[in-house]
């Protein structure tokens, strides 16, 4: 027993210097990124300065590098933090809370908690099951996918920590609104009823605390399955962006996706539902459009539609709620991004 | 003879821990049934709330995760000697 501890206890030092050098490492990259994709692009290629084609390169090849690496620090870090959380815990803290405070913890435990629309089913059905109201769940369910980390990671690293920051704020708000208007309208028996029949006989609930050479080791899985799923997109996404960086001319997109086309946040909403698996992809894209002078609320409320109207946690979610619950909960949200996005045009 | 239950509505992680069980059975060597559970209302009698669901001779060993070979190895032993 002894000897096993002990053991235990060698491989999480291990584990911490790994994830130590191996941060030292992320650092001095990162660093180094912007002289190097200008002597790519300028000493080595040999573009002048001020050429379309080298802004262009030098941009491309700052960018990608720059957004693979946040990606994968901040996904690592982010996966090891959501290791302290577990579904079973957040129903454990969001028992017996009222409207509003109740709301407001789902949401924000939406954030930190592990999530995949894949488990939306188990988790719906345990949280009502154990008495949790349904505006409460629905608060939960609508900011766990909306604010997640690939989302929040490439605003952060195209926009900076202030249009990020804007971004989880105002989801939040998103979800804890709407989760006390479904909340409100009494839609109970808009869950499909066996979902009341369910009678749990088993609370043999288990709990699991991993050691952080575990957690490391999980977390680096998550990350390399992330970013492996998204790095093409990325890429893609930042060559179309360095096209428009170089050859759009300035302010203009002001006249179709700027403030004054108040069309642009419902069109850029619709855009952005089929778009759900390439969030990745399109941020560097809407980064580009809009230093060309489309406006930032329409941006942030085209991403929320593309990565929180996630059409296949809709058809998941469709075998415990009845279609008019699917359809007041779609309407909901998409009333919220699209003042969202409003609010954010006008305020910004 | 052991009965194993993978609970999930057939996610990719689902079918790894499926395909675990079924590997680190064949590398015991012993006899055992493995059922994937599909059934929303089956699974959530089992009161979990993250799927892949692991549950060996009705026991609940783990949920939410992929367990190691290593580890679904040391559950089967536990639950053959209780047995």
């Amino acid at each position: 027993m002894l000897a096993q501890k002990l053991h235990l206890h060698d491989k999480n030092i291990l584990a911490w210097l790994a994830v130590l050098c191996a941060a030292l490492i992320w650092f001095a990259l990162y660093n180094i990124v912007q002289p190097f994709a200008n002597w790519l692009a300028y000493d080595l290629l040999g573009f002048a300065n001020a050429s379309r084609l080298g802004e262009s390169l030098a941009f491309f090849f700052y960018d990608v590098p720059k957004i693979i690496l946040l990606l994968s620090g901040m996904i690592f870090l982010i996966t090891t933090l959501r290791s302290f959380f577990s579904p079973e815990q957040t129903r454990a803290w969001l028992g017996g809370k009222r409207e509003g405070l109740g709301n407001l913890l789902a949401a924000s435990l939406g954030v930190v908690t592990p999530f995949c629309s894949c488990s939306a089913v188990p988790l719906f059905i345990g949280f009502v099951e154990s008495g949790i109201p349904l505006g409460v769940t629905f608060s939960f369910l609508i900011a766990a996918p909306m604010i997640n980390e690939v989302a929040l990671v490439m605003l952060f690293g195209l926009f900076g920590w202030k249009v990020a920051g804007l971004y989880m704020l105002s989801g939040i708000t998103i979800a804890v609104i709407a989760g006390i208007v479904i909340g409100r309208m009494k839609l109970e028996n808009q869950v499909e009823d066996f979902v009341w029949q369910i009678k749990a006989n088993q609370a043999q609930g288990i709990t699991y605390k991993p050691a952080w050479a575990e957690r490391f080791t999980n977390a680096w899985q998550s990350t390399k399955e992330i970013v492996g799923k998204v790095w093409l997109y990325v890429i893609i996404g930042i060559a179309v962006g360095a096209g428009i960086h170089g050859y759009v001319p300035e302010s203009a997109l002001v006249d179709i996706m700027g403030k004054n086309a108040w069309w642009s946040v419902p069109a850029a909403v619709i855009l952005g539902v089929p778009l759900y698996s390439n969030a990745a992809g399109i941020m560097p894209i809407a980064g580009a459009l809009i230093e060309k002078g489309a406006a930032l609320g329409t941006v942030l409320a085209f991403m929320m539609a593309v990565v929180g109207l996630s059409l296949p946690e809709t058809i998941i979610l469709r075998r415990v709620l009845k279609p008019k619950l699917i359809a007041i909960f779609v309407a909901t949200l998409t009333t919220g991004i699209v003042i969202t996005g409003y609010l954010f045009n006008i305020i910004l | 003879m052991l009965t194993i239950k993978v609970l999930g509505s057939g996610c990719a992680n689902c079918k790894h821990v499926e395909q675990i069980a079924h590997k680190v059975i064949t590398d015991m060597g012993i006899e055992a049934e493995v059922i994937k559970v599909t059934d929303y209302a089956e699974i959530m009698a089992y009161n979990i709330m993250s799927t892949p669901g692991l549950v060996i001779n009705e026991k609940i060993v783990s949920t939410g995760r992929i367990p190691t070979p290593a580890e679904v190895t040391t559950w089967l032993t536990n639950a053959l000697e209780t047995v």
